[in-house]
């Protein structure tokens, strides 16, 4: 069965999204989003880095995007003018890494896999790595989870019952840089917060508590794996591009829902 | 140590710098006792309340608190990121799961019973603030501690809200430590009321600090009995804390008095 590539595909983004449902929730609950673009923007960095010293893209790429979090993380805590500074962040961090990678004769040709994702290339090695870095992540935003929603609800309330936000914005950090590196194949950099972000907007509309919100943004993310990966089978789309289009649906779909 | 939180010489900076917040102060609250904060808008009273609870560095000093001490807290403006849904069920078991009875009883408690299933973002503010004594109250605290709890709530809200923070203290026992605006129902209900601008001005029983001249300065000759005056007038220049020179306790007498305390 694994040796379809379609099969492979559909399996890679379903593990893609069972995690990205959450961590996108958190993600919109803090007001992350730019955090998430200049992290996945500075993978494209990563991926030149392990393409001139050969080493795994994955690993390239996790290492690029954890120093990114680990810095924007940095700046929040000393209350920077965020905005701005992500802003700065997150297209120079792109803009180099584009540059590096003109560097890499052999990454010239397929910087739109790099960019947009090749989730039909997907291999076995790919797909185990995929679900292993998944299923860690959801584990600790499981493990964590009572702490993690109380910090990101108020972190005064945090402190006085005895969590230190800091160690809490850390591992969503992190867990945000493993989640960059694993999708990078599936949806590419620039898309990957999109993954993370518009299946939590949209099951944000009509979920009463964090723990349903986070499922249903798990279960709105895999329907656009699904959807998107049908409509570019059928219709010839790309596969990254596509994925989220079908996301964006179901969001709109989602405040129509409500309104009605 | 019979203090549940003992405070000494503490002094506090702003953060990165070394401009004192607060400096050389002596605090403690007993089992039992219902101690109010009051001073002006940066007077530190929020940040003596972090530090005593252990949320904030010292400049130096020491704050003691009683072993395996239970404190419920309820901070200052809890601004509630909008973008999480919340029931009032599900925000009582943050971070400590508790049972929907157990739920049920402290919201029936703090007089907002049946509001487990509501969105915490349509409620009004009186509700809100009473979810969150709830909240603090199923610790089973030995010390509640309430900054600025009446912020936000009208005028007969603040009175009911004062008569519920008696009730908790008759019915639990528990300690209150609260910093307040509201100075005529503070002095009604406080047994001790601590005034503060970057040191403690004056402090005793609501008697003794109404009548001292420091908190009269601070807060204008018609603070006592009137509720109109809420905005002290202050703008003496305490600039000279930092060297220590400018302290004083009880009984402290020197004149504090250069704005126009002009009876609203």
């Amino acid at each position: 069965m694994l040796d379809d590539f379609f099969t492979r595909a559909v399996l890679a983004g379903l593990g893609l999204a069972m995690v990205a449902g959450p961590l996108g929730s958190f993600v919109v609950w803090r007001r992350m989003a730019y955090f998430g673009d200049s992290t996945a923007h500075a993978a494209i960095l990563g991926v030149a880095l392990a393409l001139s010293f050969e080493i795994s893209i994955y690993a390239g790429t996790l290492a690029v995007a954890t120093v990114m979090a680990c810095l924007v993380s940095a700046l929040v805590a000393r209350g920077q003018a965020m905005d701005t500074m992500l802003g700065v962040l997150s297209h120079s961090a792109l803009a180099v890494g584009l540059v590096a990678i003109s560097f890499v004769p052999s990454a010239r040709s397929d910087l739109s896999s790099y960019l947009f994702g090749d989730i039909l290339a997907v291999g076995r090695a790919d797909l185990v790595l995929i679900w292993t870095g998944a299923a860690l992540v959801l584990g600790l935003l499981v493990l964590r989870w009572q702490r993690l929603v109380t910090s990101s609800l108020n972190e005064e309330l945090a402190m006085a019952a005895g969590i230190d936000p800091r160690i809490e914005r850390l591992v969503l950090s992190l867990a945000l840089a493993v989640v960059v590196a694993l999708a990078i194949r599936v949806v590419g950099s620039l898309l990957i917060s999109a993954l993370l972000i518009v299946p939590a907007a949209a099951a944000r509309r009509w979920a009463r508590t964090p723990e349903l919100m986070a499922a249903a943004a798990a279960v709105i993310a895999a329907g656009a794996v699904l959807a998107g990966l049908w409509a570019s089978l059928r219709l010839d789309t790309p596969a990254g591009p596509s994925i989220v289009t079908a996301a964006a649906i179901f969001f709109l779909l989602s405040q129509g829902i409500r309104r009605a | 140590m019979t203090s549940l939180i003992e405070s000494r010489s503490l002094t506090i900076h702003r953060p990165g710098t070394t401009q004192p917040v607060l400096a050389q102060v002596d605090f403690r609250i007993q089992p039992g006792e219902i101690v109010t904060v009051v001073g002006p808008n940066g007077s530190g009273k929020s940040s003596l309340i972090r530090a005593l609870l252990g949320h904030m560095p010292l400049a130096s000093g020491q704050v003691a608190r009683r072993a395996g001490l239970r404190i419920g807290y309820v901070p200052q403006r809890v601004q509630l990121d909008t973008a999480i849904p919340m029931t009032v069920r599900r925000f009582l078991s943050l971070p400590t799961r508790v049972s929907n009875a157990e739920a049920e009883q402290a919201l029936a408690r703090t007089g907002v019973p049946g509001l487990g299933p509501r969105q915490l973002t349509q409620l009004s503010g009186g509700q809100f603030q009473r979810v969150l004594l709830a909240r603090a109250l199923l610790r089973d605290p030995h010390l509640l501690v309430l900054d600025e709890p009446t912020q936000g709530l009208d005028q007969p809200g603040i009175v009911v809200f004062y008569k519920l923070i008696e009730e908790v203290r008759r019915d639990t026992g528990a300690a209150i430590l609260m910093v307040s605006h509201d100075l005529l129902v503070v002095m009604r209900s406080s047994d001790r009321v601590v005034c503060l601008n970057g040191h403690v001005c004056c402090e005793g029983t609501p008697q003794h600090v109404s009548g001292a001249p420091e908190y009269l300065a601070l807060f204008g000759a018609g603070a006592e009995g009137t509720l109109a005056l809420y905005r002290h007038r202050h703008d003496h220049d305490h600039d000279r804390v930092p060297q220590g020179d400018h302290l004083h306790g009880p009984g402290c007498r020197h004149d504090h008095s250069h704005a126009p305390a002009a009876p609203n």
